[in-house]
């Protein structure tokens, strides 16, 4: 195998030397495309992937295409520190995407920031991703926000008073969720009467629900991964659990129902897009995605075709220089032509940083101060066809809510919120999404 | 009252899956002296055994006991004859060398077996309900379901199976003079291959069991499930006195009991931290396990 790998890769040098060099722009991606957070990043994988095809179909950029070389990490951050020295140091990539977990990113950022390359988290919501450094963004809300944002909706859209958390201690999204859930609701007037924990990869949750289910919440918060949700709303449901079970954007996957089965089917969860919204940004993207793919995208997909988007859009501009231009499809390891190259990353820095009310697919992205994205969440409710729509909450506050008190997805009234637009009963049904195969 | 009782069941029933586990890894101890890594990969390629001929069978789609029943014991045989593979191809060539070689290929053994699991089958696959679900309300906040039910007699039964093949019949015998003295057994004409080779047999077939009866319960199967499972029922081994076969049970029983009491009256969030604190202290207390002998080694 290892002798296998050794020729391999002398293979590949020898012809990349041998070779006239094509030009091409390299991009780096790593992903958990295995492992227990895997439709994450096969997901943002896909999206990425249509993204890269747009704009190579429009010409790459400035002529040159673009090539993404993508690595696999497994779902463990140790991993994705490998996978992205790796990544600088063979690739030398003009800029990173990833990681959806943000103890994954987290992981990783310090290298990136440390080589200067430009790195571009798709869906890490943990506020303390971006805080490595300047050459650190992302094109989602924080948790800070989505936190506050379930618990708004828990406590004036669904009346809840009473919440039971239940949190992954071994994930640094989900602690920090948690966290603010917490803050928010109390700050709201609610309490939190029970606060327990699990480890990602535990199979069973029913010693932590016997407990919360016998000072009956009237919901449980559950801000983990889908794969460890579902099982625990089987146990919450067969330890006899009537109220609603809450969660965040690490819900969105199409095997959560596979997993959590009829448990999970009435639960809301917070999100960055909604399948519904009628726009035609939106739909567009549904329609590539479905042709190319086969499903429908989840709000991973989305942002990572956001992600890639904003990325080309920003080197786009920022290769109206020519001498960044040259840099960008410069991989020779001179290193005379490091300087020219870390200046133009510098430029693609500067110009990310730039980005204001980009249209994307997950709404209007504004880059903020600390390179996190301002944008509004939605709030969907799990369902066997897949998740609909029922509010969208903006970060100033403002809800654009269905009729409180009532249960069921009316319409939003729309005017306030810029991402999504009404979900009724008028909407196309929705195609059952098929278990993913691959 | 009814809160300690359901938690009692919770325990029980997490602990009875542990203890299946932790006899594979007991039992090849005892007759080897080695820590079989491989054996968590083994019950999870159980797990996806069952998946994969309910599959082929139908039985998924349309659930018999019969079906169900042919479902389990071709898992449990593909388990058994895994085993054996390892053992043959893995072990049995290092058995003269030191303890260290085979340990480390055991967990070589079980990375292989992980990785080709991930790619064979993918990060995760939802497990089929194959047999009705029925939950029994006790009492108010006391519920008993089946699946627990299930756990628990089948691994009590099982267990029953165990001793009364390791403690009456010719194979036994044999198995317990190989754990005693390899030499010496082949010396008075015990063929120490092939009861090593049907200790892990019968160790894999528990583990197949286990892998049946949690992937019903769970209907989530991964390839990286063995991992987890295997160090807790490893460690519900060592609790119970690595090698000997009630101790294995005893163990495992204890590490659910404890995971769960710990979850359920101090705090869930330190669950492992207490639960195994706890597990040293009785390592300190008594060093070879609750029903390990203490032996003096031969120098």
């Amino acid at each position: 195998m290892r002798v296998a790998t050794v020729l391999l890769t002398t293979f590949l040098a020898a012809c990349s030397g041998g070779a006239p060099e094509t030009k091409e722009i390299v991009i780096g991606q790593y992903g958990s495309l295995t492992g227990g957070a895997a439709t994450f990043g096969l997901s943002t994988k896909n999206g990425i992937e249509i993204a890269t095809e747009e704009q190579n179909a429009a010409g790459g950029i400035a002529g040159v295409p673009i090539r993404m070389v993508l690595e696999d990490d497994a779902s463990k951050p140790e991993e994705a520190a490998t996978t992205v020295s790796k990544l600088l140091s063979r690739d030398r990539p003009v800029a990173i995407l990833g990681e959806v977990a943000s103890s994954s990113s987290l992981a990783a950022a310090p290298l990136a920031q440390a080589a200067g390359v430009p790195m571009i988290s798709p869906s890490s919501t943990s506020p303390k991703v971006t805080q490595v450094g300047d050459y650190i963004f992302r094109v989602c809300f924080i948790d800070p926000f989505q936190g506050t944002a379930a618990a708004q909706f828990a406590y004036n859209t669904k009346g809840v008073r009473t919440v039971a958390v239940l949190t992954d201690v071994k994930s640094d999204y989900s602690v920090g969720l948690a966290q603010y859930f917490k803050e928010t609701f109390v700050s709201l007037g609610g309490t939190i009467i029970a606060e327990e924990a699990y480890s990602a990869n535990d199979i069973d949750f029913k010693a932590q629900l016997t407990n919360i289910v016998s000072k009956n919440p009237d919901a449980i918060f559950v801000p983990g991964y889908y794969t460890e949700t579902g099982l625990i709303a089987r146990d919450a449901r067969g330890g006899g659990y009537k109220g609603i079970l809450l969660g965040g954007d690490g819900w969105d996957s199409e095997q959560l129902v596979g997993i959590g089965q009829d448990a999970i089917i009435g639960g809301f969860y917070t999100n960055h897009y909604s399948v519904d919204d009628p726009s035609p940004v939106v739909q567009d993207f549904i329609k590539k995605y479905q042709a190319k793919y086969g499903t429908k995208p989840d709000g991973l997909a989305a942002l990572g075709y956001d992600s890639a988007k904003i990325l080309y859009q920003s080197m786009t501009e920022v290769a109206k220089n020519p001498a960044h231009a040259a840099a960008f499809a410069d991989r020779s390891a001179v290193p005379a032509t490091e300087g020219a190259r870390k200046a133009a990353r510098a430029a693609l820095r500067d110009e990310l940083a730039r980005v204001k009310n980009f249209p994307g697919v997950t709404g209007t992205i504004t880059i903020d101060k600390d390179r996190n994205a301002e944008k509004p969440a939605v709030v969907v409710e799990v369902t066997k066809d897949g998740p609909r729509f029922v509010e969208s909450i903006s970060p100033g506050g403002s809800t654009a809510p269905a009729p409180t008190g009532t249960e069921g997805a009316a319409p939003a009234d729309g005017a306030a919120a810029p991402a999504v637009a009404p979900a009724e009963a008028a909407a196309p049904p929705v195609e059952a999404v098929p278990a993913a195969a691959k | 009252m009814t809160l300690f009782l359901q938690q009692l069941i919770n325990g029980l029933s997490l602990g009875a899956i542990y203890a299946l586990i932790a006899l594979g890894y007991t039992m090849v101890y005892g007759t080897l002296q080695l820590i079989n890594f491989a054996h968590g990969e083994v019950y999870m390629m159980g797990a996806f055994a069952a998946l994969y001929l309910a599959r082929f069978l139908g039985v998924d789609t349309n659930p018999t006991i019969p079906g169900v029943i042919v479902v389990a014991v071709g898992a449990m045989t593909f388990c058994a004859v895994l085993g054996m593979t390892i053992e043959r191809v893995a072990y049995r060539p290092l058995r003269r060398s030191s303890r260290l070689n085979m340990l480390i290929t055991a967990i070589g053994v079980s990375l292989l077996l992980q990785n080709v699991g991930l790619l064979a089958f993918g990060a995760l696959q939802s497990f089929p309900s194959l047999l009705p679900e029925a939950k029994w309300q006790i009492a108010d906040g006391l519920a008993l379901r089946s699946q627990d039910v299930l756990t628990f007699s089948v691994t009590i039964a099982l267990m029953l199976g165990l001793h009364h093949i390791v403690e009456r019949t010719q194979i036994g015998r044999a198995m317990r003079a190989v754990s005693h003295s390899r030499d010496t057994a082949a010396l008075m004409g015990i063929p120490v291959d092939r009861v090593v080779s049907f200790t892990f047999a019968i160790g894999s077939v528990l583990a197949g069991a286990a892998a049946l009866l949690i992937a019903l319960d769970k209907h989530t199967i991964r390839p990286d499930m063995g991992m987890t499972g295997g160090l807790k029922a490893f460690v519900a081994a060592v609790l119970g006195g690595i090698g000997s076969i009630p101790g294995a049970v005893a163990g495992g029983l204890l590490l659910g009991l404890a995971e769960t009491f710990v979850s359920g009256y101090l705090a869930s969030t330190y669950r492992d931290a207490i639960a195994f604190l706890l597990l040293i202290g009785i390592l300190l207390y008594k060093p070879s396990g609750l029903f390990g002998k203490s032996t003096v080694e031969k120098v």
